[in-house]
Formats: structure tokens, sequence, C-alpha cells
């Protein structure tokens, strides 16, 4: 009897360990991986503190040689020649003119095809235009440069015989019409978020679909539309390669779109295509300028999420 | 006042009458603004042919090195330079993003630490690409001394689609149901085990065109590897990755000088002179065809799943 026991016994003792063993590798397996997960999703935490602390630090380098006040209030910008002035103000002008232009574009033709989308379209007109603006969206913007530079300038130069072959007009234009699939798509969600119940208290009344549209479903969106232009302003403040290629090289304090102009963005692929020997001020002053641009979008985005959050919240 | 309580049945009709115009002019000027972006593509894409026809159709084009001479400029080390950069992008991206996502969908607690990624990876995605370049710049190519070389612009622009990856694959995790856990859970499975037999094999179909979506958008992406200085002037190719002795694999390639396909285009579009226009616009044509292609296939691809899936 005894010996059974033992014998169970001993058959079992290394059975048991082996699964409690068994246990805590598999426990210990679970851990590490987990923390591999966790580390690989923190990367986008540390790329955000990346960029941050590599422009805060050669801006930093930068302001050592060139006052804040001057910075900000010059009104030349010429770190490259032998007298330089570092005003920022005129690229800001260039940003701020080619995103008006792209605004004035974007914004009717984007809020009409978002209304018309959402309130009006059949399933299968929707089903067929959102790929196709999708597909829009993913044209790099290197061919929309082109097409801005030897499309729509000598477009416009048939109608405006003055216009350089360098200008903001043409530009804003090409711009604008890349963020009207980023408008309207947020644009549309925010107007499907709407209950459907608001809608059919308007029929009920006797409303149309365009009044609907226009007085009912367009204000209970409104934030979240609104929020979608402060996106897309992001988007066209951020755009670089269009600019770089069709609005001019020289920077230029106006607000005149027929005028060209260099924007923060075409600056500073202007300075990376030189050779800039590391360190110099030069090249310090495209971080200076990329951290401008960078508090500009940083700002409208944060603006436009709060904006959206609002409107999600609401119903 | 007559506007609001109208006086006989006639004016009802007429004002009836008039709303449905309205109703029926607005679908139109609706309809004609969903056509400008149909308009804008395919005015863009004959544009681009009718220029670059003629490079597009001889053959030398693709396998020749740019030159001074318009006439005899090609695309080798662009087609060679830019695959050899997505490779590195494909392999820094979407292991990074597919585990990131994992991590945020299945593993995150609900605390600040998750809301800090949270709203790090949704200011990513809207960081403009320029700004990249900069990080590159500054980090890449000086601190961690890489060099403008392939791995610091495959690297950029993994960073880049980093949160395109993120934000897919987390969208085809959220849609597999919690049932699909459940089960998986009751016969014993561990976590990881649920995630790695279940979640990411139902997953799949959404984290690939996640990726391809992603590398579309890197294949043109310009801004980020002019900021790295990519020279436009490469007149040879990068040693072979792939070598006919044992270990078979070489990594010399990484850290080789080289160009790519929208750079190539943009330097051929900054000379004043128009031959060089017309090899731009047959770069163009690939580039958009490249892209046009990867990003078609991955949207339907999406709307496929969407009707086919029902759990």
């Amino acid at each position: 009897m005894n010996t059974v026991t033992q014998v169970l016994n001993n058959s079992l003792t290394p059975q048991i360990s082996d699964r409690l063993s068994k246990n805590f590798t598999r426990h210990l397996k679970e851990r590490v991986i987990e923390f591999i997960l966790m580390l690989a999703a923190f990367s986008a935490v540390l790329t955000t503190a990346a960029i941050m602390g590599i422009l805060l630090y050669e801006s930093y380098g930068f302001f050592e040689h060139v006052s804040v006040t001057a910075f900000l209030t010059d009104t030349v910008w010429t770190p490259l020649f032998e007298n330089p002035r570092y005003g920022i103000l005129p690229l800001v002008s260039g940003t701020l003119t080619v995103t008006g232009v792209a605004l004035v574009i974007a914004v009717p033709i984007g809020t009409i095809s978002a209304i018309y989308l959402s309130e009006f379209a059949s399933h299968r007109v929707r089903e067929t235009v959102k790929p196709i603006l999708e597909l829009l969206a993913g044209v790099p913007t290197i061919v929309f440069g082109f097409f801005a530079l030897l499309f729509i300038t000598p477009l416009l130069q048939k109608i405006m015989p003055d216009l350089p072959t360098f200008n903001m007009l043409s530009s804003g234009i090409v711009i604008g019409i890349m963020i009207i699939p980023y408008i309207a798509s947020l644009s549309e969600d925010a107007m499907r978020a709407v209950p459907m119940s608001m809608r059919e208290g308007s029929y009920a009344m006797g409303a149309t679909r365009f009044q609907t549209a226009i007085r009912v479903v367009t204000p209970a969106a409104v934030s979240g539309i609104v929020a979608a232009y402060i996106l897309g302003i992001s988007r066209a403040i951020g755009e670089t390669m269009v600019v770089a290629i069709a609005a001019g090289q020289q920077p230029n304090l106006t607000f005149n779109p027929m005028d060209a102009a260099a924007t923060i963005t075409a600056y500073i692929v202007q300075v990376a295509m030189g050779d800039l020997p590391h360190g110099s001020i030069g090249y310090q002053s495209i971080f200076a300028a990329g951290l401008v641009l960078m508090l500009m979008t940083l700002t409208l985005n944060i603006i436009g999420h709060i904006t959206r959050k609002k409107y999600s919240e609401r119903y | 006042m007559n506007n609001q309580s109208p006086q006989n049945l006639q004016e009802v009709r007429a004002m009836i009458q008039r709303h449905k115009l309205n109703d029926y002019i607005f679908s139109i000027i609706g309809l004609l603004c969903l056509m400008v972006g149909l308009i804008t593509l395919l005015t863009l894409f004959i544009d681009l042919i009718l220029q670059g026809y003629p490079k597009l159709l001889s053959l030398s084009f693709y396998t020749d090195f740019p030159s001074r001479r318009a006439s005899s400029a090609g695309l080798l080390s662009a087609l060679v330079g830019s695959s050899l950069v997505m490779l590195v992008t494909f392999l820094s991206a979407v292991p990074m993003g597919v585990m990131a996502a994992i991590y945020l969908e299945e593993y995150a607690p609900k605390n600040w630490f998750s809301d800090l990624i949270e709203i790090n990876v949704s200011n990513l995605a809207a960081v403009p690409s320029i700004i990249y370049g900069l990080l590159a710049l500054g980090l890449f190519v000086y601190i961690l001394d890489l060099g403008q070389s392939i791995v610091t612009a495959g690297l950029t622009l993994g960073l880049l689609i980093l949160p395109v990856v993120i934000v897919a694959t987390r969208e085809s995790i959220r849609s597999i149901p919690i049932a699909i856990r459940e089960a998986a859970y009751a016969v014993g499975a561990t976590k990881w085990q649920v995630v790695y037999d279940h979640v990411i094999k139902y997953s799949f179909g959404g984290i690939l065109t996640g990726v391809i979506i992603g590398m579309a958008r890197a294949i043109g992406e310009t801004a980020p590897i002019i900021t790295i200085g990519a020279l436009t002037f490469i007149a040879f190719l990068p040693p072979s990755p792939v070598t006919t002795s044992a270990p078979f694999l070489n990594f010399e390639w990484l850290s080789s000088g080289f160009t790519v396909l929208p750079i190539q285009m943009f330097s051929w579009l900054s000379r004043p002179s128009e031959a060089f226009h017309v090899n731009a616009a047959a770069a163009g044509v690939i580039i958009i065809l490249v892209t046009l292609i990867m990003n078609g296939f991955a949207i339907r691809m999406r709307y496929k799943m969407r009707k086919n899936i029902k759990w």
C-alpha cells in the first residue's frame, strides 16, 4: 500500500512541478510580450518628443544669434545674404496667402459636396464617389506641383496675361483642390452623426430636403464642419511640394496672390537643397522656421480636435 | 405674413414648386462640386500622359541613369532607390505599427498613460511631412550619424506612415466581436494566444489595406526626403542586398546614397529647360500609376471586406 502511494507520488510530483513551471514561463512570456507591445506604442510619444526636442534644440542655437523680437517683427527674411535679416513675417504672409486661396476653393466646394453626399446622394452615388475622393487624396503632392506649374499657371496666364510664372494663386488653387476630399469627408461624418429623428422632425413639418439640409442638419453639425475647416487649414499650411515648385522662392511680404512668394515650407526645401554646413545659422534657421510651422499646425490641430469632441458629445 | 399663411391653394402649389426646384438645383450643384475632384484627377492624369508619352514609350528611360542631357536621362537609380527605401520603410513601420495598435486595443488599461499615447498618435497623423524631414535631418543624419542614406530615408518614411498603420490596424481589430476572444479564453488560451491566433489573423485584411495605403503615401512623399538632403544626381546603384556567396545578404546598401522617384521628378521639374519637363511628366505618370493602383487596390479591398464580413 505504502509503496503504491510512493510510486504514485513519485510519478505525480514531477508532473505537478512541471505544470507549475510551465505556468510560470507562460506567465513570464505574457508579461514580456505585453512590455514589448507597450514599447512599440510608446514610440508615438517618443517621436513627438523627438520632434519637439530637435526643433527646440536647433532653434535655441538660432535664437542665441537672433533676438525673438527681430524674428517676429522684422519684415525682411534674408538669412543667406551678406547682411542677413531674420524676420519671419514674409514667410508667414506667403503661407497665409496660399492657405487663404486654398480655403476660398475648398470650403464652398467641400461643404456643398459634403451636404450632397450626406443628404441628397443615393447609396450608389455615395459608394462610387467616396472611393474616387479617397483616390484623389492619395495622389502625391509632387504631381500636384507639376499640375500647378505646368497646367494651372499657363491656363491662368491666358486669362491674366500679367501673371508671373511663379505665383501663389495657382498653388493656392491646387492645394484647395487637394484638401477638398479632406474637408468633404470630415464634414460628411459630422452631418451623418446628426440623429435621424431631427431630419424626420423637419420632414414632418413639410420641409424639403434642401431646407432640412441647410436649416437643420448643417447648423446641428456646425462644430464638426468647423473642425473640418480647421484641420483643412492645418493641412494647407503644412503643404510643401506644390508651393516649393509653383509659388516661387523669394520671401516677399505680400498678401496679393498674384505675386510670387516663398512660404515657410518652401524656404525649408530651398535651404535643404543647398549644401549648408551643419550648425551654421542658415542650417539653424530652417529649424526655427519649422518650429513656427509646427506651432501653427499644432495649435490648429488642438482647436480642431476640441471642436470635434464637442459635437460628438452632444448627441 | 403672406409667406407664412398662404391665402389660397395656388400659392401653396407655387411654393411647393419653388422649393422642389431649389432641391433640384442644389442636387445639380452638389453633383458638379463632387465632379471637381474627379475632373481634376482625370485632367491631371491625361495632361501628364500627353506631356510625358515620348519618354514613357522608350525602354531606355527605365534603364538609364540621370544625365545632363534630357534625352538620355533615365529613371534607373530612382526606381532602385525607391524600392530599397520602401523595403526599409515596410520593415520598420509595419511591425511597430501593428504592435502599437495591438497594445492600444487589447492591452492598454484606461489610464493617463494610454491617453497620452492616443493623443500622440492622432497628433502625429496631422504633423506636416516636412517636419518629419527636419526630425530626420537633426536626429538620424547628424545625431545618430546615419548620413544621407537609404536607411535614414526609410526610417523617416516609416515614422511618417506609422500613424496610418496604427489607425488602420486598430479599426480592423475593433471590428472583431468580443465573443471570438471569449471563446478562445474559455478553452484556456492566454492573452497573447488569443491575440496571435485570432485577433491578428482575423484583422489581417484590414491591416493589409492600411499598410498598402501607408506605403502608397510613402512612395510619393517628397518633402521629408529633400530635407534630409537626398542627392538628385545619382549615376550609380547601391550595392545589391543579395549576394551570390554566403551569407547571401549584405547590408552595405543601407548606408548608400540614393535618389527616389519623386525627388528625381522634382529635380527635372525645377530645371528651366522644357525637355526636362517631359522627363518630369513621364516620372509623374509612373508615380501616379503606382499610387493609384496601390490605393485603388486597398480601397476596393476595404469595401469588399465590409460587405463580406458578417460576424
